[in-house]
């Protein structure tokens, strides 16, 4: 079976570490950073199946990372979970606004992250209708 | 007859007009005023006319002079039948300006001039003497005719001593009853009312004397027709030049003397009983004359030849021992007498009060209006005793003359006043010294030819001088002024004085330019059939309804104007908004108007389009006065709007930060949030790891010592958030003491070593420096030094961190510096890192919630000091500023 690639960006090194550990053993292959900065780039670079992103990240906000991913035809429908502690409504809909594929509050609980991402990214290893 | 009885006749008579005056009053008090309001008691109220000197006089001047005594009713029937609308102007001017006197009359219309007012006041206070003096000669003579033939002769008083007694029981009489209260426009319904009844007895008792005389002693009216002829004498003559002058003088007489003013004018209550007067009034002279000449004939006829003509009215019934009707003769007379001195009085004293007595005494009073009412009541009292006083002493002066003769002295004196007063009322151009003039003049050549030559030649003027004039000047010989002999000395008199008098009043009228008030005052009397009646009664014709609008546009505003007119317009049944000036409208649109400017500015806004009217000085005082609240009050509005923008910049101001507290509130618990949600999302995603059952134990060990970090966390920021919920709310227990501060800064280094990266951390320190003592919250301030060193250890990023703490003494303060050699904090960031949350690298290295140096600076702001950002020192460099304090003070307020 083909690796789902993800982009985890997330500035606390313990969510990171717990977020990396859940998706690995669901078959993802997960690539940290922590720094906003150097989020698009990494994009660009990696291409994941999926990005996951904190909304509050030191260096730039989350959204505006998002909104230069959408900004770009490479990255216009590429899943983007977006995580926030900040778990207002008004966090939910600026997240929506921005573009995000999908939205989860901290905490969270493990399931609901796979869920999420796999609705996002269907394995490919799904049996095959044949 | 007894005199006993006489005197008694008399109190008994005068008890009676003293219960008729007083139950008048009474009814006038109770609102019963309808018999008072008949044209009968204001026409016989006119007869005060006739006084004594009709009544005894006129007899006895017929019988010297014949016809001539006519004159005396001649002008006065002239003026009531051919110059009703003179009489109607007057009364109509006395009405509208309140007039209470004559005197107040020619005051008012001249400007309102108080001068004028003293000289028409004195001129007809001297003047009225000699009449006065009259009536009390014609009672006292005829108190002697009637005790003469009496067998009691012996108890006749003297006729002097008598006079004494009348006019101190007519002085008593006219104070009882004329100055009981005091109205407004100065009306004696009591005195009117006992002035009615004298006037019907007075004339009863003449017709009776007369019809006695012409049936009784003679034949009927054929013989006494042939009686008078007989009796005809060469003095019976008429001259008409002395007829026309007697007979102007008389009009003017009933015209200006005080008295007849006094019914005429100032007791009128409506204007349209003139009407009825207009003829009554001259029939009742009519009938009062009737008999004159044949009792004049008889008299001569059958009385002795030194009889008085002046008594025949008493003498002739007394002679035929008639004793009841010379009683009813003598009642007659006593009656002319009474009437006429009561009014007289009433009238002399309100001018006298009003224009001398109460001026003064306001005058030489400091402190104004303290109870006048009491200070005028005793004015006019005093003046009534005046008037009287005065009058005996020109009887008591000039001895007894014929009473004609001495009438006829007052006449002219008071017809002095009638230049100024018909000028007054048909002459715009007449001025305040023309009027003021023509009196003086006219007045002073009445004094010089007929006044003072008639206390004889043994009084004030003597032969010599009246013979050959003034220091033998013949041409101001006092009854040949000029040299024009050849007059008898009272149409010299009447000639000289009214003429000069009406020159002098025309000429220096002409020459004369009245001041404002006396133009509109001018204005106010001769045009007074074109004013309104009362408040708001508009002369319809003079408004365009179009010119009314413009205005009320102006002031009420285009839509109110034109809804309130075309409401009229709709009442009135008219197309558009254009109604008829209508008197009611007018009323209406002035009410209106005054609800938006005064009752005064509206008033003579409506006064100028509807004309007529005019705008009089108290008019316009109002209206600057109206201007002046209006105006005040704007200031007063402008005032409270300013006031009010004020409210309203504060409240926006309170507003605006009120929100920006709320966007803060919300930003502070979206923080909290942010930092209470990290920590508890790795503790629920590593114990959901940690409940799966195939982990490696190095793993589990591995996170749940993450878990427990974590958790650490989450307590330590509870506590700083509380601990600086604590110290922002200012409740802080501080606990004072005194410390080295060498002591305290090792102490923070220490505990800071423990936290933090590890690794070669050079702290750079002045022992010497450090040794000082500190009185403050010893644990507080190490915690806010903790935190500094801390964060250099945290966040300084050189290869070799240093950090230098230099401590300095600088006046009443301590300055703890804290420079690191790091890249320090940019320029933009450095006014953020003590607000909370404001952490500026990523949560792993500052392994906190970024509340620290708002902590460190709440706890400063407690400490009395402070803690600043010191920018340019290399690197990251604070300033923590504590004040000296020793044990004596080093309480925190």
């Amino acid at each position: 079976m083909l690796q789902r690639n993800v982009l985890l960006i997330e500035d606390e090194p313990n969510i990171a570490e717990a977020i990396r550990f859940i998706l690995q053993r669901r078959g993802w292959n997960v690539t940290t950073e922590t720094d906003g900065a150097r989020a698009v780039a990494q994009v660009d670079g990696l291409s994941p199946d999926a990005v996951i992103l904190d909304m509050m990240l030191p260096g730039r906000s989350g959204l505006e990372i998002l909104a230069e991913l959408r900004a770009r035809d490479a990255h216009v429908s590429r899943p983007v979970l977006m995580l926030t502690a900040r778990g207002q409504e008004r966090d939910r809909q600026a997240a929506h606004a921005a573009g995000a594929t999908g939205f989860l509050a901290k905490p969270f609980a493990n399931a609901d992250l796979i869920c999420v991402l796999d609705r996002m990214v269907p394995p490919v290893s799904a049996p095959s209708p044949e | 007859m007894p005199f006993n009885i006489l005197i008694g006749v008399c109190l008994s008579y005068v008890i009676m007009l003293f219960s008729v005056a007083f139950w008048a009053e009474r009814r006038a008090l109770q609102g019963h005023l309808s018999f008072l309001h008949s044209p009968w008691i204001y026409t016989l109220s006119l007869s005060i006319y006739c006084t004594a000197w009709t009544f005894y006089g006129a007899v006895g001047y017929a019988a010297r002079s014949g016809l001539e005594f006519l004159t005396i009713y001649l002008g006065p029937t002239l003026v009531f039948v051919g110059w009703w609308w003179l009489l109607r102007k007057l009364v109509r001017v006395g009405r509208a300006q309140k007039v209470t006197s004559i005197a107040d009359l020619i005051s008012s219309r001249y400007g309102k001039s108080n001068a004028l007012g003293v000289i028409v006041t004195l001129m007809a206070v001297i003047a009225a003497t000699p009449y006065i003096a009259l009536q009390l000669q014609s009672v006292t003579e005829s108190f002697t005719v009637f005790a003469a033939p009496a067998s009691d002769a012996a108890i006749l008083p003297d006729q002097r001593r008598s006079a004494v007694w009348i006019a101190a029981g007519l002085a008593l009489f006219t104070i009882l009853f004329g100055t009981r209260n005091l109205d407004a426009n100065e009306r004696h319904h009591g005195i009117v009312m006992a002035i009615a009844l004298e006037a019907v007895v007075k004339l009863l008792a003449l017709l009776a004397v007369g019809i006695f005389v012409v049936w009784g002693l003679a034949d009927g009216p054929a013989d006494v027709i042939a009686r008078i002829s007989q009796a005809a004498q060469p003095g019976w003559a008429l001259a008409p030049g002395r007829f026309a002058s007697l007979t102007l003088v008389s009009a003017a007489a009933v015209l200006t003397l005080p008295r007849m003013f006094q019914v005429l004018v100032v007791e009128n209550v409506d204007e349209r009983h003139l009407a009825t007067a207009a003829w009554a009034f001259p029939a009742y002279l009519m009938a009062m004359s009737l008999f004159v000449l044949p009792i004049a004939a008889l008299g001569l006829a059958l009385l002795p030849a030194q009889t008085n003509p002046d008594l025949f009215v008493l003498s002739l019934p007394l002679s035929q021992d008639r004793g009841i009707l010379a009683m009813v003769a003598f009642l007659g007379g006593f009656s002319s007498a009474t009437s006429m001195v009561i009014v007289a009085a009433i009238a002399l004293s309100t001018m006298m009060s009003n224009h001398i007595v109460t001026p003064l005494w306001l005058a030489l009073q400091r402190s104004p209006a303290s109870d006048l009412r009491a200070v005028v009541l005793i004015s006019r009292r005093l003046s009534i005793v005046l008037v009287l006083a005065m009058g005996y002493g020109y009887y008591y002066v000039s001895g007894s003359g014929a009473l004609a003769a001495i009438g006829l002295i007052s006449f002219v004196g008071a017809a002095q006043v009638l230049p100024a007063m018909l000028g007054g009322i048909f002459w715009r151009g007449a001025t305040h010294q023309g009027a003021a003039g023509g009196l003086i003049v006219g007045f002073a050549i009445w004094l010089y030819t007929l006044m003072l030559p008639s206390f004889g030649t043994q009084g004030l003027m003597s032969a010599q001088l009246l013979a050959e004039g003034p220091l033998g000047i013949g041409w101001l010989r006092p009854q040949a002024l000029f040299g024009v002999p050849g007059m008898d000395p009272l149409t010299h008199a009447i000639f000289w004085s009214l003429s000069a008098n009406t020159a002098v009043f025309l000429g220096l009228s002409l020459m004369s330019f009245p001041p404002p008030t006396e133009r509109l005052q001018g204005v106010a009397f001769v045009n007074v059939f074109d004013q309104r009646h009362g408040p708001g009664n508009w002369n319809p014709s003079g408004a365009e309804a179009e010119d009314l609008l413009s205005m009320a546009q102006r002031i009420l505003g285009a839509q109110t104007a034109q809804a309130f007119f075309e409401a009229e317009a709709i009442r009135q049944g008219k197309q558009g908004w254009l109604p008829d000036p209508t008197p009611r409208f007018l009323a209406a649109l002035e009410r209106k108007l005054a609800g938006s400017v005064g009752a005064a500015t509206a008033h003579a806004m409506m006064g100028q389009l509807s004309g007529g009217a005019q705008v009089s000085v108290r008019d316009l005082i109002a209206v600057a006065r109206e201007s002046a609240d209006i105006k005040e009050y704007s200031i007063q509005l402008e005032a409270k709007s300013d006031e009010l923008a004020q409210v309203a910049r504060q409240l926006r101001e309170a507003n605006d930060k009120l929100t920006r507290l709320s966007v803060q509130k919300d930003a502070f618990l979206g923080q909290i949030s942010h930092e209470l949600r990290t920590p508890m999302t790795s503790v629920r995603a590593f114990s959901e790891i940690l409940m799966e059952p195939d982990l490696p134990d190095a793993m589990r060990a591995q996170y749940a010592e993450i878990i427990h970090q974590e958790t650490k966390r989450l307590t330590r920021l509870l506590d700083d958030l509380l601990d600086l919920s604590v110290l922002e709310s200012g409740h802080v227990q501080l606990n004072i003491t005194v410390a080295n501060l060498h002591d305290l800064i090792s102490r923070a280094v220490q505990a800071a070593s423990q936290s933090g990266r590890s690794g070669v951390f050079t702290i750079e320190r002045d022992f010497p420096a450090e040794h000082m003592p500190v009185f403050t919250d010893v644990d507080r301030l190490v915690q806010v030094l903790i935190n500094l060193i801390s964060n250099a250890r945290k966040y300084c990023d050189a290869p070799k961190p240093v950090l230098r703490i230099i401590v300095r003494r600088t006046g009443r303060q301590v300055q703890i510096d804290f420079i690191d050699n790091g890249s320090g904090i940019e320029k933009a960031s450095q006014g953020l890192i003590f607000e909370k949350f404001a952490r500026l690298t990523d949560a792993a290295r500052a392994g906190g919630a970024g509340l620290g140096l708002a902590i460190c600076r709440e706890i400063m702001h407690n400490l009395g000091g402070s803690i600043d950002y010191l920018p340019g020192q290399g690197g990251a460099g604070f300033r923590v500023r504590l004040p000296v304090r020793t044990p004596e003070n080093s309480k925190v307020s």
